[in-house]
């Protein structure tokens, strides 16, 4: 019981907050009755470049879900089933690639999207994110778990390699596929070094970004916890309804990644 | 690479390149040169401005890293703070959050429990929200007159102004104790230094603001690890437990005789997993200067 209070408290107290007013907030802060009921803070934040952020979280997000699920699969599905040189080698190295921790990579990172001549465009948000390791390393665990004599089948009909693994594996996939395209979406939904190094024009700001700039003093003066309840309620409810649905999905994706170990 | 069970994979020469291009291209460029550009840099003399690869930058071999160690000044003594800060981090956030997260798991667990679904979804949330999100959740509870103080005053606790306290637990706790008095500390250790920091220095414990990012780091984490003691848990034959309860052990040495020597290699994986995830979280809250002051 305690530790239910523990772990829902803070969400209510989020909340309840968003509805509160600036004197409230900081007079009560464990009140769980906003007096007086006020909306305030929701069109204040209306007012910033919130929703402009939302919006490009939105399609960044959409973007890289689908590019991550289709690239993903084709990498995974080569690597468990396709043989060709060099193909131990590359998955060695991926495995060497998923080890690095991403916060020592984000100058460097940066300095590549300088180099390359997109940082502050809006590919610099979506491009580099396109392809992660670990969503090879589920798609390659799970293609080598289905039996490969159905593709055999199609191959002797005359079928090619991409249209077996278009018309006929990845329709079988479609657990790994359901929990890669949550994990992506979730993933680039919450991301937040990457859009840091990435852009300099709030306009190309994502809500994780601009977001973060409230928690810094982004606000002006006074500490304005409503505005930012208000935020953070606003950006955590896209995650709950697809943690709602799709629930088992995320349990499956955690013990996906448990499994590398 | 182990080919699979049953068959070979298909000969695909060059299929299976062109599968893989559109990965290689994008961690290519995106993750594997800036894993090179970093190596390069840090055994070259570039001086921060231009191309790291153009013609006036040159090799100059570990000269880098031995001045990190060797060299006095403000690199160094930042890189020596940071070290500091981030061992107290490490063995405080690690093994609390396996602990919770095995309190948990074994409390989901438990058969009688009613809306076992709930719980679980409940404890696992934090770990799906941004980490924005709830960061600002945790100012507004350690807030000089948040909820967390709030609380505290109601047990007659007078709260400290975590996020804006740079006061070490180590110290606080030493004073409290009466070894030493916190505001005059024993010269014995302020006097002698030890690359940079006095020994005082060294021994100051996470900060009062550094106890709070790690309080919301551990709540929001042990959501993902409880999954996987719960996965263990699971595994756990009925029939083992049932003997020791004919045995007639109670539930406390069930616990330590039984389930934890089952769980022995998840609590392994949970804390090789969690120890460089935490090594390298990088305090996204709000006052690093007070946190490694």
């Amino acid at each position: 019981m305690l530790f239910s209070v523990l772990y829902i408290f803070p969400f209510i107290i989020q909340l309840v907050t968003s509805f509160k007013t600036q004197t409230d907030a900081s007079l009560n802060p464990l009140s769980l009755a906003p007096a007086p009921f006020t909306t305030e803070a929701i069109e204040r934040l209306a007012d910033t470049k919130f929703p402009r952020w939302f919006f490009n979280s939105v399609w960044v997000s959409v973007l890289v879900t689908i590019a991550r699920v289709f690239f993903c699969s084709l990498a995974g599905y080569a690597l468990a089933r396709l043989k060709f040189r060099g193909r131990g080698a590359l998955f060695t190295a991926i495995l060497a690639v998923m080890s690095v921790p991403g916060i020592v990579l984000l100058l460097p990172k940066f300095l590549a999207l300088k180099y390359y001549g997109i940082y502050d465009t809006p590919g610099a948000l979506v491009i580099p994110l396109m392809c992660d390791a670990a969503g090879v390393f589920i798609m390659k665990q799970f293609f080598e778990s289905i039996p490969p004599s159905v593709e055999e089948a199609a191959r002797i009909d005359g079928a090619g390699t991409f249209r077996t693994f278009w018309s006929i594996v990845l329709p079988m996939a479609k657990p790994a596929l359901i929990t890669l395209t949550i994990l992506s979406f979730q993933g680039s939904w919450n991301e937040l070094g990457h859009f840091i190094i990435a852009s300099q024009n709030e306009n190309l700001y994502t809500l994780t970004r601009g977001v973060a700039g409230f928690a810094s003093g982004g606000l002006g003066s006074g500490t304005q916890f409503p505005i930012k309840m208000a935020a953070a309620l606003v950006m955590t409810i896209p995650t709950a309804i697809v943690f709602i649905i799709f629930q088992r999905f995320f349990t499956q994706g955690a013990n996906a990644g448990a499994d590398k170990g | 690479m182990a080919t699979n069970r049953s068959g070979d994979p298909m000969r695909a020469p060059v299929a299976g390149w062109l599968f893989v291009t559109p990965m290689i291209v994008i961690l290519g460029l995106f993750l594997i040169l800036p894993i090179v550009m970093a190596l390069w840099v840090s055994v070259s003399n570039w001086s921060g401005r231009g191309s790291p690869f153009g013609g006036s930058t040159q090799f100059v071999g570990i000269a880098n890293y031995s001045d990190l160690l060797t060299k006095p000044g403000l690199a160094r003594q930042d890189f020596m703070t940071s070290l500091r800060n981030t061992f107290f981090y490490v063995i405080g956030v690690v093994p609390l959050q396996t602990a919770l997260a095995l309190m948990l798991a074994v409390l989901v667990n438990q058969k009688f429990l009613r809306g076992r679904t709930f719980f679980r979804t409940a404890f696992y949330f934090p770990s799906v929200v941004s980490s924005v999100a709830i960061t600002l959740v945790f100012l507004f509870l350690f807030a000089g007159s948040g909820a967390v103080n709030g609380a505290l005053a109601w047990v007659g606790i007078n709260g400290p102004n975590w996020f804006a306290d740079p006061r070490g637990l180590i110290h606080l706790a030493g004073d409290w104790i009466g070894v030493w008095n916190i505001n005059d500390p024993p010269s014995v250790l302020t006097g002698t230094r030890l690359v940079n920091l006095s020994l005082w220095e060294w021994i100051k414990g996470p900060s009062v603001a550094m106890s709070a990012i790690m309080l919301q780091v551990i709540w929001t984490t042990a959501g993902t690890f409880m999954l996987m003691f719960l996965a263990a848990l699971q595994d756990l034959p009925v029939e083992v437990e049932e003997a020791a309860r004919v045995d007639g052990a109670n539930a406390r040495q069930r616990f330590w005789n039984v389930t934890i020597p089952h769980l022995r290699p998840t609590i392994m994986l949970v804390v090789t997993l969690g120890t460089p995830c935490s090594c390298s979280s990088p305090f996204s809250t709000s006052s690093p200067s007070s946190s490694s002051s």
